[in-house]
């Protein structure tokens, strides 16, 4: 009985308090996204209003359950429940419904069940399982090729079915190995490699071996602290392009730009080793190697942009990078999504108010364009009042991550923070534009079952491991 | 572990960064920037559907024969609805108030934000006194379109006619609308494509007062209409019309087409009815009419309805006897009222006997087909009746009979031509010889043809041994060609040295002496060469059937002609069909002959029909 009281008392309240109005803000907004005049009971059970009612009350009595559970379950059981939920995901391949093309759902009667949702959950409860184990650190090899694994599996079965977005999720699961200790580069190069993507589709390829070719001799010149010898380098590289111009015009053939530059490049290399061997030259075959890698990393990214992609895919790239305008077809979520929460205002037109979204001009306004209800009927005011929230969240939960004694639970702690952070970043990124469009759902707005009992879980394992952080060690 | 205390200020610190980058976005664009923001009147967008005009069909000289007209109809949003002076909107478009209240409630129960209508296609002139005094009337708005109108009161099968989608088109083709319109029959379905052009899209800023106060950004979303491509049909106008003409008062179809290049110039179905019939606002109330009325107007009989050819099919086994070899032109068989076999007797008219081939065909003589028939199936090169009768069936098929000639009108039957299973069932195998399907010789039993696929048989026969698939458009404007398949040949597998042999007894059928079936359809300076037919109904009277082509060499038209419970072939449609002949080649009737075209006009052979039920 003491231990009962006593989690009552360690529950963090504050937590709870914060999930709740989020809970309670999402419902009613689903209700005035799909509001139906002659359904305006917001407790009508036909209407999706009424629905998420009870599948709230169902995720409260989930809460509860979780509580009750002992605090051990949660890691003990970690690699069966992800194993489970591996099965989940491998069967629902199999059998599962197909709905819009990707075979995501269980259906069980009048019953729908996304395996994907709790895979998120799963994967967190592993993979903190695996870090948290005795002398297991991020800087062995072998140990990250495990993680990889726990993390890429479940991933790469989402990605079957098909289901990008979901996929894309357990990319978040970075900052939970950034905050155990994996080597910085790791991040530096993930970075580097995101601006190089975008950068392949916006520029021309031309542009972009000259942009790298600069940034080679510019490195060189930082890491050995001379100027001289990297525009000594440059001399050379444009010398030998030169070389292959006058060549190709006596031969007759045309050259591209593009290919001048690269086989002069090439024919550089030869004399740039000679003269680095004879003067002893440090560091001038990892700036060549890098230099190789992202060449050829760009031409792979073109490769698999236009035969990798799905066409609906690379247009919400285009879109997104604004160099494709399609207001009327695949960029007209997003258009829409913008101009109903910029029509919103300062204050937004009202509870209930909003045009855009009563006109069903926003497609998916009540589950992955949620947000844009809430831009348009509450303004700026309503929009920076969620997102406010949400941070307070996201920081409450490093804090209650950080004040874990067990290793099991701070990591667990950050994959939460990592899979909510990812979300809303992504989700509401989407609706204004910054971010192309993946259809992932809003956390505690967006409308579902599946959705939402997953986050809750996923929020309240951690409530009850933080409840008991006082016991546990490992 | 000092590095790892400060990632977490790290993580902290992009948590934060990020959110505030999503703030500064989200003030740019509700607070900022303002082709976004509207202003505190609560602009709203209208989006107003660019309708392209619907294709224009011309008949094969040029002469126009469907168009458009403006039409215009009365939306209201009622989210946006203001008090109004009800009495005079109702006077200016001619409405009753409860009419007006009706409406406005069914459009207030179907949705409060969305557009629905209150009046479909206002005239031009209320567009314009209306659109003066629009603006006193908030949430009221209009919508143009266009609907067809029809230049002439004939071909309304070939031409087709247009209709609104209902839900399940929407949801097979999310092109479509609610309010917009699709060809349901005729040209306007088969080439609904081609004919309904692109929807454009402009979007405007609409105020409170229901003014339109501009572009959307600039137009720079809208996407302009592009115009349906313009038809010309191989119908030939004037013809038409005097088919239709002729077919009144009777039940029936005749078809008749340019065998040079399979063009349907004429396509009649009686009862036939005015296609502005069905346009517009009285489109509902009379296509009921039309629905229930039991003679069936709406139905394409040239296309839909199926009967057993009757005598017209001996020529088809004339043709295929030749070939196979079992009978030559001089080939006689006797005939004393009739063939007696194997206890079966099939009945003919007294005439002389013997007779060979081409006399056969003139005098129509069952007896001399059902030997042709039984020697073509008891054949004694093929080792079963079945594997003959499949020979016979090939040679039958290869005209065209028991298949879908995939021409461009819709709703084609194929008729039927029993497959060998098809008698094996009934029969059992090896159960059945020549003699039990003895009818097929004489073009009854189970055989089921359209009247398409005789005129098209008659095309063939004009072809000496070779037909294109009957089409009845000849170009799509801009692409000046139509579909692959109308220009192939199709060869029939019938040497066309067996045609002229065949076609002697069909010029003598109409221009020989005493005997012949149709010398009531002969012309003056024209070889017509035809074939009569009278189909058994069980139902009542037999059908009249001819089917001719003309001139003998060289043929321009080829023709088939059915009709209802009328009684022998020479009776209504020979005359129909030479009448049709001599109009298309001579451009008018002689007047040696315009007495039988009084009497084919004044011919009524419905209201006999009633009086016979």
């Amino acid at each position: 009985m003491t231990r009962r009281i006593n989690i009552f008392s360690s529950i963090d309240w504050f937590t709870v308090l914060l999930y709740l109005i989020l809970v309670f803000l999402g419902w009613i907004n689903i209700y005035a996204a799909v509001y139906n005049e002659q359904h305006h009971s917001i407790l009508d059970m036909t209407q999706r209003y009424g629905k998420q009612l009870i599948w709230i009350i169902a995720a409260v009595v989930m809460a509860v359950i979780i509580f009750i559970i002992d605090t051990k379950f949660y890691s003990f059981f970690a690699y069966i429940i992800y194993g489970f939920t591996i099965l989940l995901l491998i069967g629902v391949l199999i059998i599962g419904k197909e709905i819009n093309g990707a075979r995501s759902w269980f259906a069980l009667g009048g019953f729908r069940v996304q395996p994907a949702e709790f895979a998120k959950v799963a994967t967190a409860l592993a993979l903190a399982r695996f870090l948290s184990g005795y002398n297991v650190g991020v800087k062995n090899f072998r140990n990250l090729i495990i993680i990889a694994f726990i993390i890429f599996f479940p991933a790469l079965l989402i990605f079957m079915q098909p289901d990008t977005g979901s996929a894309l999720v357990y990319a978040s699961f970075i900052i939970v190995l950034f905050r155990e200790g994996m080597h910085p580069g790791f991040f530096f190069l993930g970075i580097l490699i995101a601006i190089l993507f975008f950068i392949t589709l916006m520029m021309e390829t031309f542009s972009i071996l000259v942009i790298l070719i600069s940034v080679a001799l510019f490195a060189y010149a930082l890491m050995n602290k001379n100027l001289k010898q990297a525009l000594a380098g440059g001399l050379i590289i444009a010398a030998s392009a030169g070389l292959v111009y006058g060549f190709s015009k006596l031969s007759g053939t045309h050259w591209t730009h593009t290919r001048i530059i690269f086989t002069g490049l090439i024919v550089a290399v030869i004399p740039i080793l000679y003269l680095a061997l004879k003067l002893k030259l440090k560091n001038v075959l990892v700036v060549l190697a890098f230099l190789g890698g992202a060449i050829v990393f760009s031409n792979s990214v073109d490769y698999v942009f236009d035969h990798v992609l799905k066409e609906h895919q690379r247009r919400r790239i285009n879109i997104m990078l604004g160099l494709e305008s399609d207001p009327l077809g695949v960029g007209y979520n997003v258009n829409q999504s913008k101009i109903a929460i910029g029509s919103g205002g300062l204050t937004g037109k009202g509870f209930l108010k909003g045009t855009q979204t009563k006109f069903d001009f926003v497609p998916e306004q009540s589950t992955d364009f949620i947000f844009c209800t809430v831009g348009e009927e509450w303004g700026f005011l309503g929009t920076t009042t969620v997102l406010v929230l949400f941070t307070i969240l996201l920081i409450r939960l490093l804090i209650i991550a950080e004040r874990q004694r067990s290793s099991f639970s701070r990591i667990y702690g950050y994959g939460v923070v990592s899979i909510l952070f990812f979300h809303v970043v992504i989700n509401i990124g989407m609706t204004i534009g910054l971010v192309p469009v993946i259809g992932i759902p809003l956390p505690f707005f967006s409308y579902g079952g599946s959705s939402l009992w997953a986050f809750t879980i996923l929020l309240f394992v951690l409530l009850r491991l933080d409840a008991s952080r006082m016991e546990l060690l490992r | 572990m000092d590095s790892l205390e400060v990632r977490r200020f790290v993580i902290g610190t992009l948590i934060i960064l990020v959110i505030l980058i999503f703030i500064g976005r989200l003030f740019f664009i509700q607070v900022m920037d303002s082709s976004y923001k509207f202003s505190a009147e609560n602009n709203s967008q209208r989006y107003v559907t660019q309708y392209p005009a619907r294709g224009l069909i011309y008949d094969r000289s040029g002469k126009l024969l469907v168009y458009n007209e403006a039409a215009y109809d009365l939306m209201v949003n009622p989210m946006q609805l203001k008090a109004f002076d009800s009495a005079t909107l109702c006077e200016m478009i001619d409405i009753s108030k409860e009419t007006l209240r009706t409406n406005l409630q069914h459009a207030k129960n179907y949705s409060r934000y969305k557009p629905s209508v209150i009046l479909k296609q206002l005239s031009s002139k209320t567009y314009a006194v209306l659109q003066e005094q629009l603006y006193k009337y908030p949430g009221f708005f209009v919508q143009p379109r266009t609907l067809r109108k029809y230049a002439d009161s004939s071909a309304a099968h070939v031409l087709g006619y247009v209709g609104e989608v209902d839900n399940n088109i929407i949801k097979k083709e999310p092109y479509y609308q609610m309010g917009d319109y699709i060809g349901i029959s005729g040209i306007e379905k088969s080439y609904e494509k081609v004919l309904r052009g692109k929807k454009g899209v402009n979007i405007y800023l609409v105020d409170v007062h229901n003014r339109i106060k501009g572009s959307y950004d600039n137009g720079k979303y809208d996407t302009a209409a592009v115009f349906g491509s313009n038809l010309v049909s191989s119908l030939d106008i004037g013809l038409q019309e005097y088919g239709e003409e002729l077919m009144q008062n009777k039940m029936g179809s005749i078809v008749a087409i340019d065998p040079e290049s399979g063009e349907i110039l004429s396509l009649v179905s009686s009862p036939s009815y005015d296609p502005s019939l069905l346009i517009g606002r009285v489109r509902t109330n009379n296509y009921r009419k039309l629905l229930l009325d039991t003679l069936k107007p709406l139905f394409n009989r040239a296309v839909m309805a199926k009967y057993p050819p009757g005598s017209t099919f001996k020529v088809i086994n004339a043709l295929i006897g030749l070939q196979e070899g079992v009978i030559n032109n001089n080939t006689e068989f006797s005939c004393h009222y009739g063939y007696t076999a194997g206890g079966i007797h099939v009945g003919c008219h007294g005439h002389k006997s013997p007779l060979n081939l081409p006399e056969s065909i003139q005098i129509s003589c069952n007896a001399y087909y059902c030997n042709v028939f039984r020697r073509i199936i008891d054949n004694p090169v093929y080792n079963s009746t079945e594997e003959a009768y499949d020979v016979w069936r090939n040679y039958v098929t290869s005209f065209g009979f028991g298949q879908k000639l995939n021409t461009d009108l819709v709703n084609e039957l194929d008729g039927f031509v029993p497959k060998p299973d098809y008698y094996n069932r009934y029969y059992g195998e090896n159960g059945w010889k020549s003699l039990t399907i003895i009818s097929l010789a004489i073009g009854q039993g189970e055989l089921g043809i359209t009247p398409i696929q005789m005129a098209n048989m008659a095309a063939t026969v004009a072809n000496r041994g070779y037909y294109y698939i009957p089409h009845v458009v000849h170009s799509v404007q801009g692409e000046n060609t139509i579909d692959d398949r109308f220009t192939k040949k199709h060869y029939t597998k019938i040497d066309s040295a067996n045609f002229e042999k065949v076609i002697e007894g069909m010029y003598r059928v109409v221009n020989g002496g005493e005997g012949s079936t149709a010398r009531i359809a002969a012309i003056d300076s024209i070889a017509v060469c035809g074939k009569t037919g009278t189909a058994q109904n069980p139902h009542g009277k037999d059908h009249s059937i001819f089917i001719a082509f003309a001139p003998r060499d060289n043929p321009k038209i080829a023709i088939s002609v059915f009709v209802e419970n009328a009684g022998f072939g020479s009776t209504w449609a020979a005359p129909i069909a030479s009448l049709m002949i001599e109009k298309y080649l001579k451009g008018h009737i002689s007047r040696r002959r315009k007495w039988l075209e009084q009497r084919v006009l004044n011919g009524d052979l419905i209201h006999n029909h009633d009086e016979k039920n």
